[in-house]
């Protein structure tokens, strides 16, 4: 082989750089995140297979029709009437952000600029 | 045609891993697997063909040169078109690779009535190029994210970048749209431009087929086919693969399926394919020797081992023979006893 000298480094860094996953975890799988869930209510706004994975969907489907529509309509949950807002309906049920929206967020890197403008829950400690 | 072969080859490839991903007991097949052995496929593959090359000896030095190469102090010196010196060849690689310098360079030959022949800059593969590549780098930065935990900080600066938009939620990437605009544009060029329709292969059009399906089921899964598609889950497979404990999460849909066996083909076909320029443009001599050859001897490295063999040497190898055959040598035979 020729170039030995800077052949192997270089394949070294590629390797490294494509096992990097691997080595940064140090072999630990670490924990899924557990977010706190409500002790009051029993029902979310849909199933919780949807709300895991659509819940972003929801928000902006509501968002779009609050605003540009003006469809503000009310809708049951366990026999309570909730608004389609981001801060009376999932706030009031999912009341800590931090251990419930943020355990997930941190953990699937997503960080939503919602908060920029809508006032965060209150965190009680 | 030479793209209805790869075309199929790529829609049963989705089909594959579409019905397989069904079967009760087959997730584990195509969410550990397959992923697992075609990574193993890439890393080993990939070095030996970069140690395969590493063994061909290259017997000129053949750097492509397109300036004035090093010469007397006052004619100018072209430093990155005829580098020199190591310095000026790792300039010149750094340019080639980060911004595919030499496609900037692509010309365009056409004939005209007369018949003239014309040349002209043409630099939309150099676009076309460039924003296919870096959307690529950064999806695949981005997908980090999937594989780590703790996420380091550099992803998130690159999701805020590429999502900087809001539109939407989840909020659309920017990446996602050029990715796409780059690879109809590369495909587009293969069927509009008759001379590079002409020299295309099926071996041409199946990485960008193939690429085309991993972005549109990406594409799919995160904006249109979000039942079924836990990030937190799909993470925790993720994570699973990368530390060596596989789990699968039940009720992933099979979109992610889908996506996961075609980036494991790509990754498993890479190695054999001309997708091989990744580490092929490392080792381009024509790009990566300097054009020295007038201050340092290049040794071509099958050269026969041939020992100096001086005039005087010679005479006195073969003196005897010399004098014999009555040809003039220039040191006379040392004198014989029985002439004295
Ligand atoms: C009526 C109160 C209530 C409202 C309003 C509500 N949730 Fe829920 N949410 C719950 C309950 C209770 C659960 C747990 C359901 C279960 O485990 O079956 C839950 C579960 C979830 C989950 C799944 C968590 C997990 O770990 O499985 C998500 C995500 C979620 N909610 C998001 C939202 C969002 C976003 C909104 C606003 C659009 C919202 N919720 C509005 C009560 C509510
Ligand atoms: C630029 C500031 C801003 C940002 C950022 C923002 N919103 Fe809003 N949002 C508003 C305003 C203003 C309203 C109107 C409130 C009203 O009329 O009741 C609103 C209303 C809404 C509503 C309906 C009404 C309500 O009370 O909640 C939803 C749902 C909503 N936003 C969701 C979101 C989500 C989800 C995000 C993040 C992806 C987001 N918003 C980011 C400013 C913002
Ligand atoms: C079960 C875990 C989980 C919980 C709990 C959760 N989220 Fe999420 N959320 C996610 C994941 C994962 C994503 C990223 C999805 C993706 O990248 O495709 C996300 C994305 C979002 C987005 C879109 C972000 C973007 O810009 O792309 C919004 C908005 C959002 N979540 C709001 C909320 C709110 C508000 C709450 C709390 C009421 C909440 N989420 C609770 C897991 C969760
Ligand atoms: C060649 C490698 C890959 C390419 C080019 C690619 C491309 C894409 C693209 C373009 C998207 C759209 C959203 C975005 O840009 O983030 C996407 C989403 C996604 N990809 Fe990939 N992908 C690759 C590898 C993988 C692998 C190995 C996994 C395995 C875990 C994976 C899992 C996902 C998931 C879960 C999503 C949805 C993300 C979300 O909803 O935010 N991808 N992919």
């Amino acid at each position: 082989m020729y170039d030995r000298g800077i052949i192997i480094p270089g394949l070294i860094i590629f390797v490294l750089l494509v096992t990097f996953p691997i080595w940064y975890n140090h072999g630990v799988a670490g924990d899924v995140p557990k977010p706190e869930l409500p002790k009051d209510s029993k029902k979310c706004v849909d199933s919780v297979n949807v709300m895991r994975s659509k819940h972003m969907q929801l928000l902006n489907e509501w968002r779009d029709e609050v605003l540009r529509t003006g469809d503000r309509a009310y809708f049951e949950l366990e026999g309570k009437k909730y608004q389609k807002s981001l801060q009376n309906a999932c706030i009031t049920c999912h009341t800590s952000k931090k251990k419930f929206c943020d355990t997930c967020h941190e953990y699937a890197s997503v960080t939503p600029y919602c908060w920029d403008c809508h006032l965060a829950p209150v965190e009680s400690e | 045609m030479k793209y209805t072969f790869p075309l199929a080859a790529v829609i049963a490839l989705v089909l594959i891993a579409w019905i397989g991903s069904k079967i009760p007991g087959m997730q584990y097949l195509f969410g550990v697997v397959i992923p697992w052995l075609a990574v193993a496929t890439f890393i080993i593959g990939f070095c030996y063909r970069v140690v395969h090359w590493a063994k061909s000896p290259v017997p000129f030095k053949i750097p492509t040169t397109c300036g004035q190469g090093y010469s007397l102090p006052w004619i100018k010196h072209d430093k990155l078109e005829s580098p020199a010196t190591t310095s000026q060849v790792v300039a010149r690689m750094f340019l080639e690779i980060f911004l595919f310098r030499s496609l900037w360079r692509n010309t365009k030959a056409e004939v005209h009535e007369g018949p003239k022949l014309t040349y002209e800059s043409s630099k939309w593969l150099w676009l076309f190029g460039i924003l296919f590549h870096y959307s690529f780098l950064v999806i695949i930065l981005r997908h980090i994210r999937l594989f780590v935990d703790p996420v380091p900080g550099f992803i998130n600066v690159l999701e805020f970048g590429d999502g900087i938009l809001q539109i939407g939620a989840p909020s659309i990437y920017l990446t996602d749209v050029t990715i796409l605009l780059g690879l109809i544009l590369l495909f587009g060029r293969r069927l509009i431009n008759r001379q590079v329709k002409y020299i295309s292969l099926a071996n041409d059009y199946f990485p960008l087929f193939l690429i085309f399906g991993i972005v549109v089921t990406g594409i799919l899964m995160r904006f249109f086919l979000r039942t079924d598609i836990d990030i937190v889950a799909i993470k925790r497979l993720a994570i699973g693969l990368a530390t060596l404990q596989p789990t699968i999460p039940t009720n992933i849909g099979s979109i992610f399926y889908i996506h996961l066996f075609l980036v494991s083909v790509l990754l498993a076909y890479f190695p054999f394919s001309k997708l091989m320029h990744l580490g092929g443009v490392f080792l381009s001599p024509t790009r990566n020797l300097a054009n020295d050859s007038r201050m340092r001897r290049h040794i071509n490295p099958w050269n026969p081992d041939i020992k100096p063999h001086s005039y005087a040497g010679y005479e006195d190898e073969f003196r005897e023979f010399m004098v014999d055959a009555g040809i003039p040598v220039e040191k006379e035979l040392p004198p014989k006893a029985d002439e004295e």
